[in-house]
């Protein structure tokens, strides 16, 4: 398969801290790839470059055949890459659709003129966004959340809130930035078959942070380890599963 | 398609206001008509129309006009006045120079200079977020009045450097009177409260309290965030400008550059804080909070016959200090302003009746 | 070119007074992150209160130091029923507090001590005396030694006193620092102390130049500019934004004033703080904050 996104020796260091280092790796089409490594080993800092919220300091980042050295998120999220946050970066005083909507912005054509007179390219366009963000609150089982204000929701239910919002637009590469964090085991495998689902579903390729080991190795085909910004495994669940630097960089003996 | 049910918590009783135009909504919406043009006009004093009701409602639309920016948009503005003075000054210049424009055009013509200019002085804030914004407001805050009163152009030359209203009229009706003004007045902002919320429920709205409420997540789900912001500075000064006109020509009858000042524009600002950011109807309760106090002040003042506070210095004083410690207090307990207050109350009532 | 001297080192005199006022705003937003919208209100309240006193008949120190205790009282109430209400707020909310708060200053200052004008004496001659071509005036020399000397004490203060350093701590990470058993209610009301004696001081200087009227109350609106150049944390940046502030101004009314037909100098300082944004958004001395996602 094809590799729809490919890292080339990127760099990030804040305040003289090297958040990733020289980090080159690829992924695959349609495949579920996992980032784990120890706390502060770079993972949000990667994302964030991957979809131009962070400008890396060298190295290039390839999507879709086009080679970028760094990106606006604009425009990544007009090529194709959508993403959750780690702390859900909601929009707190709109409802559950309004943050499903908005995610759809990317494909809003109608000049802003027409969307406030109703008129021209701004019907076609409500009937369509309603239909898609209806189509995945349905999917991720929002349905009765639909008009609650997002800030008054539980934090299980913010986080498929902000799942639907990046999902709705169909991206190309879904970047997930800890989608499992705060759940129970339940939620979490719940979590695990929705992104299962997606990605079967939709063929969206997907990368995804995570913490709980156990269940990337259910989950993705291809596993990334960093440590310290640094790539130190790079293989299938099994490879890494067994690889000894990567057991070393979680119990700490070997820098 | 597999969809996941799992247990969702009751829900709770924190629920956005319907979308849709429900009946109440109509309902509500008819009474208004009802009471602002048929009521009001048949019912109201001249001094009742002339000295509160005009200027509540002129000042409520100001409200509107600068909530949408900042209540909506979340873009910090001080020189709300400024873009009013640009308004009325841009009026009567087309009025005194374009000869036979009937009045809604010149009210959308000034509306429309005052947009452009307002685009202007907002893009800054496509580099410059949060408080150091307002030093780009409050520039154009202190630049039209110097611009004002050093070209004596824009006053047609007029000794006092004032512009005075034109005569107010249309289709041959004449608006002159403290009714006419009043149905001028009430005509106007019946149209852009309806424009108001066609902006506000339309995806021009949404985007901008998403990127009020989280910007960089705005940009990332590929809203175009420097657009956007321009197009709220652009239809807020559009607002700003017929506020501008409105309050010159229909309730002052004459202003000059120093009438659209700082102080103006925080009290534009205090509306919006009282009445309720990101509101429509709040911007009215606040506009009558500032309108009403100073008078209710000077009754009292009257009633209570302390000789010591007729003098007039020292009954604006007060009025400042109670203004001072009324804004202090609606922060502390109710940022959100009165609306918010009024909406918890409305909620509360319904739990207690039982839905 | 002896004119563009003599313009700029009035510039430079005035915009050391912008600076002096300044201070003011740093020591606050150091301490409590907030624009003081009403720090101008205090150099109002500071020099009216000290100029009625003087008029009944007081000392010129007996008057400091009352009105320096009238400040101090009012840090302390204005900790207790504004600043602490509205800890973890956000900064437009705290401003709107300060401007509500300056309204509260300004009405009770002048309905309690009058709205006239009075005019401040403190003995220093303030007539430009001729040195060698550029105009000084006694009164602009004692104004920069004075400048000069608080700026040397509050550096001193914060670096070596205790309560310096806990300020710094504060500014640097609230959390952090109270957790390490640092009190914010105890300095916020030091901090707002001392900008209150701060202020008297400038009020004392401005009053003397300008008559202690209500337009003192708005240097505020020119503080904005000059810490939006200098930095909002800084107190040299404070002085260096107010030598920019002032220098620029003035030459800007002498040499694109003609082209405009009159003065531009009460929007100019705005468009210089717009466009030093636009290169350097935390000024020349300040903090620059990282967002993080």
């Amino acid at each position: 398969m094809a590799s729809l996104l490919e890292l080339v020796d990127v760099s990030l260091s804040f305040r003289g801290v090297k958040a990733l280092n020289a980090l080159s790796f690829a992924v695959a089409e349609g495949e579920i790839c996992a980032l784990i490594g120890p706390n502060g080993a770079g993972k949000s800092s990667l994302l964030n470059v991957i979809n131009g919220v962070y400008r890396a300091d060298s190295g290039d980042i390839v999507f879709d055949g086009s080679r970028f050295e760094a990106i606006r998120p604009g425009r990544a999220a007009r090529l194709g890459i959508g993403r959750t946050f780690q702390h859900n970066a909601l929009f707190r005083r709109l409802t559950v659709r309004e943050n499903v909507l908005a995610g759809l912005s990317r494909h809003g054509e109608a000049s802003f003129v027409e969307n406030i007179f109703r008129f021209g390219r701004d019907g076609r366009e409500r009937t369509d966004f309603a239909g898609r963000a209806d189509h995945v609150i349905a999917f991720l089982g929002l349905e009765a959340e639909r008009e609650r204000i997002v800030a008054t929701l539980p934090y299980g239910i913010q986080k498929r809130v902000d799942l639907a919002r990046a999902l709705v637009s169909e991206p190309k590469l879904l970047l997930l930035d800890e989608p499992m964090a705060g759940m129970n085991q339940d939620e979490k495998r719940d979590m695990s078959r929705i992104i299962t689902e997606v990605n079967r579903a939709f063929g969206t390729t997907i990368v995804l942070i995570e913490h709980d080991v156990g269940i990337v190795l259910g989950l993705a085909s291809h596993i990334v380890v960093l440590d310290y910004g640094r790539k130190v495994a790079d293989g299938t669940p099994e490879a890494v599963r067994n690889d000894p630097d990567v057991i070393a960089a979680y119990l700490g003996t070997v820098h | 398609m597999t969809t996941i049910q799992d247990s969702i918590p009751e829900a709770g009783p924190a629920e956005a206001l319907p979308s849709g135009a429900t009946l109440l909504q109509i309902g509500l919406v008819a009474a208004g008509l009802v009471i602002a043009f048929g009521l009001v006009p048949s019912l109201a004093s001249d001094y009742w129309l002339s000295s509160i009701i005009i200027p509540t409602v002129v000042m409520g639309l100001a409200g509107i006009s600068l909530n949408l920016l900042q209540g909506y948009a979340g873009l910090v503005s001080l020189g709300s006045a400024a873009f009013m003075a640009v308004g009325a000054f841009s009026a009567y210049n087309l009025i005194l120079r374009v000869p036979g424009l009937p009045l809604p055009a010149v009210l959308l013509l000034a509306g429309l200079i005052a947009a452009v200019v307002g685009v202007f002085f907002g893009l800054p804030a496509l580099r410059i977020k949060g408080f150091y914004l307002a030093a780009s407001t409050l520039g154009a805050q202190f630049f039209f009045p110097w611009l004002f009163t050093n070209y004596p152009w824009f006053s047609n030359n007029s000794q006092s450097l004032t512009i005075s209203a034109p005569r107010l009229e249309f289709l041959g009706y004449d608006l002159q009177s403290p009714l006419g003004r009043y149905l001028l007045v009430a005509t106007v902002t019946a149209l852009l409260i309806g424009l108001a919320f066609l902006v506000v429920r339309s995806r021009l709205g949404r985007e901008w309290m998403a990127i009020r409420d989280m910007e960089t997540a705005a940009s990332v789900l590929g809203i175009r965030v420097a657009r956007r912001k321009l197009q709220a500075y652009a239809v807020s000064s559009f607002f700003l400008g017929i506020t501008g006109v409105l309050w010159g020509f229909a309730y002052l009858g004459t202003a000059d550059a120093h009438t659209y000042n700082l102080d103006k524009s925080f009290q534009i600002l205090f509306i919006v804080l009282i009445g309720g950011t990101a509101t429509i109807f709040g911007n009215f309760l606040g506009a009558a909070f500032i309108v009403l106090t100073p008078i209710l002040l000077d009754h009292v003042v009257l009633a209570a016959n302390i000789a010591y506070l007729s003098d007039q210095g020292a009954i604006t004083n007060l009025q400042r200090v109670i203004f001072g410690a009324i804004i202090i207090f609606i922060l502390i307990k109710e940022p959100d302003g009165l609306s918010a207050w009024i909406r918890r109350g409305v909620g509360a009532l319904r739990a207690r009746l039982g839905r | 070119m002896a004119y563009f001297l003599e313009t700029l080192i009035a510039g430079l005199f005035a915009g050391l007074m912008y600076g002096l006022v300044a201070i003011g705003f740093v020591l606050i937003y150091k301490a409590s992150g907030v624009f003081n919208f009403a720090q101008g209100a205090m150099v109002f309240l500071a020099a009216l209160v000290f100029v009625t006193l003087v008029e009944h008949g007081a000392n010129f120190w007996v008057a400091f130091a009352l009105t320096s205790g009238l400040m101090v009282l009012t840090a302390v109430a204005v900790e207790a029923l504004v600043l602490r209400p509205l800890r973890n707020r956000d900064p437009l909310t705290l401003f709107m507090a300060t401007l509500g708060l300056s309204f509260v200053i300004d009405g009770a200052a002048q309905f309690f001590l009058g709205t006239d004008v009075h005019m401040l004496d403190l003995g220093i001659d303030d007539i430009a005396e001729d040195y060698g071509g550029l105009f000084i005036s006694w009164f602009d020399i004692v104004a920069s030694l004075i400048v000069v000397a608080l700026v040397a004490v509050l550096g001193i203060v914060f670096s070596r006193t205790r309560m310096g350093v806990s300020l710094r701590a504060v500014a640097d990470d609230t959390l952090a620092a109270q957790s390490i058993g640092i009190r914010l209610p105890v300095i916020w009301r030091i901090v707002w102390s001392v900008a209150g004696v701060v202020a008297l001081v400038a009020g004392l200087l401005w009053g003397a130049r300008q008559g202690v009227q209500f337009s003192l109350s708005l240097v505020t609106l020119k503080a904005l500019p000059v810490l939006i150049i200098g930095g909002f944390s800084s107190i040299p940046g404070a002085i260096v934004g107010g030598l920019i502030v002032g220098a620029s101004e003035a030459l800007a009314d002498i040499y694109l004033g003609p082209l405009v037909d009159g003065s531009v100098s009460t929007w100019f300082a705005y468009i210089l703080a717009v466009a030093f944004l636009l290169v350097r958004p935390a000024g020349l001395f300040g903090d620059r904050d990282i967002e993080r996602v």
